[in-house]
């Protein structure tokens, strides 16, 4: 029985010509990789063609690849060394293959970007370190090839490393390393190079081996988006894909944005070895919930306090990909894991050129290749988190017509869109409203919130406890029903925020989440409160804040003629 | 996780996610190993189901083993499945003496198309791999057909974080590739490891036997000792031999399978 190895994903990229499947073609010929008869169906094919031996023809299976000596589409080949097993990702490196290079990267976790030494860094050395920083990828090394064309030069080498080094710290990226090589001889690929007794660090074969792979995405906040639901054998299964975080038996779970709550009943398996009571990150699973609520697809699992963010505006840092540009106000498809839904480009904060890095503001459209920064507005509200905190709930693609034509991370909510303001402390997050302004509007004949200043308040925050349509004491309590987390709010300011569970009642008037006194004055009223809310269930909401909780004790609904005007006509 | 464990999650997300987005989907089975192993993983992934119909494309010319198999496992397993010969080209006498390139396509890419054609697929499942050939390692998970069944591969969508094509055409149809990541060795691996019912003619006897199965003129057999899944996994780790050395059809012309999958072929 074979032992299961580690298997790490590297992408090469660089600029056309620059030696990409060449560094890969002897990798695999160093590696003793090769299946029998492969270098001499390469010998073969360079006497057919006329031209000289390349180890690229080893990659570069079409035959238009192979006739116009350019790479065309990625491909991907196994090699593996006694620490482990390496996927080796070839990207295409001529500009309008981009959209190939970026699929051949999108599911790498290291990359080898390559600049010809003789040649100097050229657009693409630097569009495909700028993509690399956009996908996240951030162990990477640069090979500077060819070595042997400026005489194992250490002078050069080391203008080279400079310049490019200044370009990506720019952009973030740090590479790890940089390493001379000469790929058509093997310099420094598999042993160390005897033409550059300057260079100390290690050959390629032996740098990749000090590759770490990423670890911890069991221990982030849960993410489980909704794949599908089954109905098999009278069961009612919620299948999907464990993105990040661990989900247990038993387990309270929020499920976003319908912000409904209930617990997890089993995990399903169909083989009885696959029995198990948690799963996690990278797992696809199905399971059921005792609540039998409607879902579907795209909606996001996660445990109470911890949600995703949830709106339907967020800036993005996007690539483009598309025939055509892309532009505002067309209706465009967003997806992002299993969610799907129209979008549309609010504003385009500006193209940036990723080559010289330059900025274009307030450009009208995005064209082919380039890379920009902008607000996308969805149809409706959509879950996701930060790109920096979640790889991958963080990022998404767009889809113009049949085609996936950009693909772009979640930089953050748009400050004055973002809808609600949070608590914070440490791990314990929650959304709360009661800073929302509620006035009744003349000209509609409704109550209409306005949303608040939203802001992030973390322990120390002076609130906001003071607004136009409420006011609530120096001292307070909020609780949230929903997570069921209580914030303590003293002398105006946040100092703690904990689990409903670790608190105890302390006389202190109580608000919920959306700024509603609740009628506990005791501690027996609390008890009482707190026992209600344990079983509450989604039957019996209504009743429930009926009994406990009062708008207006800390409110007034002011009069407004129209939702334009913010000064208030009336005042009950 | 472990390796095997992350390869099966992949491809259970893949074919969960082709299962959603197409109407009409059926999946290739070719009684092969791969084929078998991803029969194997639609089970789990639909706990103990399989929500679509099996598709063998039958040339008359596999080797008999193969058929008994398929039909004891659709039995057992209680499969739909669709049995499909391109009739008109055998009762022309269609055969690998009129050439194997010609063959291939006319009993398999024209079989396989006219299958897609009666009962409009949108989408069917396929067990290749990317190690398995040079063609196939630039493939797409998702990876559209036009409505001859032609791939465009100049022009493949981008794919990025399981995002896959599900937008196209009426008419054209979607190959999906839930376990394209897969090694020669993975697929041994978990066979091994979910003990995974295989046709026997992978094993060696008298000092011969299968690695890679197909029609029977153009198939051949490899020098091989290897009687259980473990001694296979052992003559794989040292082979210097490509998995498809035995089959005849690859060897007729440097860019044969391009050119056979360019117009359809699995």
């Amino acid at each position: 029985m074979a032992i299961a190895r580690e298997v790490l994903n590297i992408v090469v990229v660089g600029h056309v010509d620059h030696g990409k499947s060449t560094v890969i073609g002897r990798l695999l010929y160093d590696t003793q990789s090769l299946p029998e008869g492969a270098i001499e169906r390469v010998k073969r094919i360079s006497r057919e063609k006329g031209k000289p031996f390349e180890y690229a023809y080893l990659l570069d299976a079409f035959e238009e690849e192979q006739k116009q000596g350019i790479t065309i589409d990625t491909t991907r080949l196994q090699f593996h060394t006694g620490k482990r097993d390496y996927v080796i990702i070839d990207a295409p490196g001529h500009k309008e293959f981009l959209k190939n290079m970026i699929s051949g990267a999108a599911s790498a976790e290291a990359a080898l970007l390559i600049i010809d030494a003789n040649e100097g860094i050229q657009e693409q050395s630097k569009r495909h370190g700028y993509l690399l920083s956009l996908l996240g990828i951030q162990k990477v090394y640069v090979l500077v090839n060819k070595m042997d064309l400026i005489d194992y030069s250490e002078e050069k080498f080391n203008e080279i490393r400079h310049e490019m080094n200044e370009f990506l710290n720019n952009l973030h990226v740090y590479p790890l390393k940089y390493i001379p090589v000469a790929a058509f001889y093997g310099e420094n690929l598999a042993s160390r190079s005897d033409k550059m007794p300057w260079y100390k660090g290690e050959p390629l074969l032996q740098a990749i081996d000090l590759l770490e792979k990423d670890q911890g995405l069991e221990g982030k906040p849960l993410r489980f988006p909704i794949q599908d639901v089954y109905k098999f054998d009278n069961r009612r299964i919620i299948a999907g894909r464990i993105e990040s975080g661990t989900l247990n038996v038993g387990d309270e779970i929020l499920i976003s944005p319908s912000n409904k709550v209930t617990t997890v009943k089993s995990i399903e398996y169909w083989a009885e070895k696959d029995k198990q009571e948690s799963v996690y990150a990278g797992m696809s699973v199905g399971i059921t919930v005792a609540d039998e609520f409607f879902n579907q697809r795209g909606e996001f699992i996660s445990h109470v306090n911890n949600a995703p963010l949830s709106a339907d505006t967020f800036k993005a840092n996007l690539f483009w990909l598309g025939k055509r540009e892309l532009v505002k106000n067309k209706e465009y498809k967003l997806k992002l894991v299993t969610q799907e839904i129209e979008c549309e480009i609010l504003s385009i904060i500006k193209v940036i050129d990723a080559t010289t890095l330059e900025n274009i503001e307030n450009a009208s459209q995005v064209k082919t290749n380039d890379v920009a920064e902008v607000i996308i507005r969805t149809k409706k509200k959509i879950c996701f988190d930060e790109f920096k905190n979640n790889q991958n709930t963080g990022r998404f693609v767009i889809v113009d017509g049949y085609d996936v034509s950009g693909g772009g991370i979640v930089a953050g909510l748009v400050e004055e869109i973002q809808t609600a303001s949070k608590f914070s402390q440490n791990d314990l997050q929650m959304v709360v409203n009661c800073f929302d302004e509620y006035y009744y509007v003349l000209s509609e004949g409704t109550v209409r919130k306005l949303e608040g200043r939203p802001h992030t308040f973390s322990v120390g925050d002076v609130m906001p406890t003071a607004g136009r349509t409420y006011e609530y004491p120096e001292n307070f309590n909020v609780l949230d029903i929903q997570t069921k987390l209580v914030a303590k709010v003293r002398k105006s300011k946040l100092v703690d925020v904990v689990r409903l569970s670790a608190y105890n009642y302390d006389s202190l008037p109580v608000i919920d989440a959306r700024g509603s006194f609740i009628r506990v004055e005791s501690e027996e009223d609390f008890t009482q409160f707190r026992d209600e809310l344990q079983r509450l269930d989604s039957t019996k909401v209504t009743a429930f804040a009926n009994k406990w909780l009062e708008f207006t004790k800390f409110r007034v609904i002011r009069y407004l003629r129209d939702i334009k005007s913010p000064e208030q006509d009336y005042q009950i | 996780m472990d390796h095997l464990d992350r390869l099966e999650a992949q491809s259970i997300y893949i074919l969960r996610e082709a299962y959603k987005k197409f109407g009409k989907l059926g999946m290739l089975w070719s009684i092969g190993k791969d084929s078998t192993v991803m029969l194997w993983l639609a089970k789990k992934a639909f706990f103990g189901h399989c929500p679509f119909p099996l598709i063998h494309v039958d040339t008359t010319y596999k080797i008999p083993e193969m058929i008994t198999f398929r039909d004891r496992v659709a039995k057992e397993y209680n499969l739909e499945l669709i049995v499909h010969k391109n009739e008109e080209a055998l009762h022309e006498g269609m055969g690998p003496q009129k050439g194997r390139l010609v063959c291939c396509k006319a009993l398999k890419t024209d079989g396989l198309q006219q299958v897609v054609t009666k009962y409009e697929f949108e989408g069917l499942i396929l067990g290749i791999r990317r190690d398995e050939e040079g063609s196939r390692s630039k493939e797409r998970v998702f990876s559209e057909r036009n409505k001859d069944s032609e791939w465009d591969y100049t022009n493949q969508p981008p794919e990025l974080w399981d995002q896959f094509k599900t937008d196209f055409p009426k008419g054209n149809h979607i190959r999906v590739h839930p376990i394209l990541h897969w090694n020669e060795i993975d697929i041994w691996s978990y066979i091994a490891r979910e003990n995974i019912p295989l046709v026997d003619l992978y094993f060696a006897k008298n000092g011969k036997r299968y690695r890679s199965l197909g029609c029977a003129p153009c198939t051949g057999q490899i020098d091989s000792n290897a009687t259980t899944v473990a001694e296979i996994i052992e003559e794989l780790k040292t082979t210097k031999v490509s998995e498809r050395a035995g089959r005849a059809q690859d060897q007729e012309d440097s860019y044969a399978m391009q050119k056979l999958r360019k117009d359809g072929y699995m």
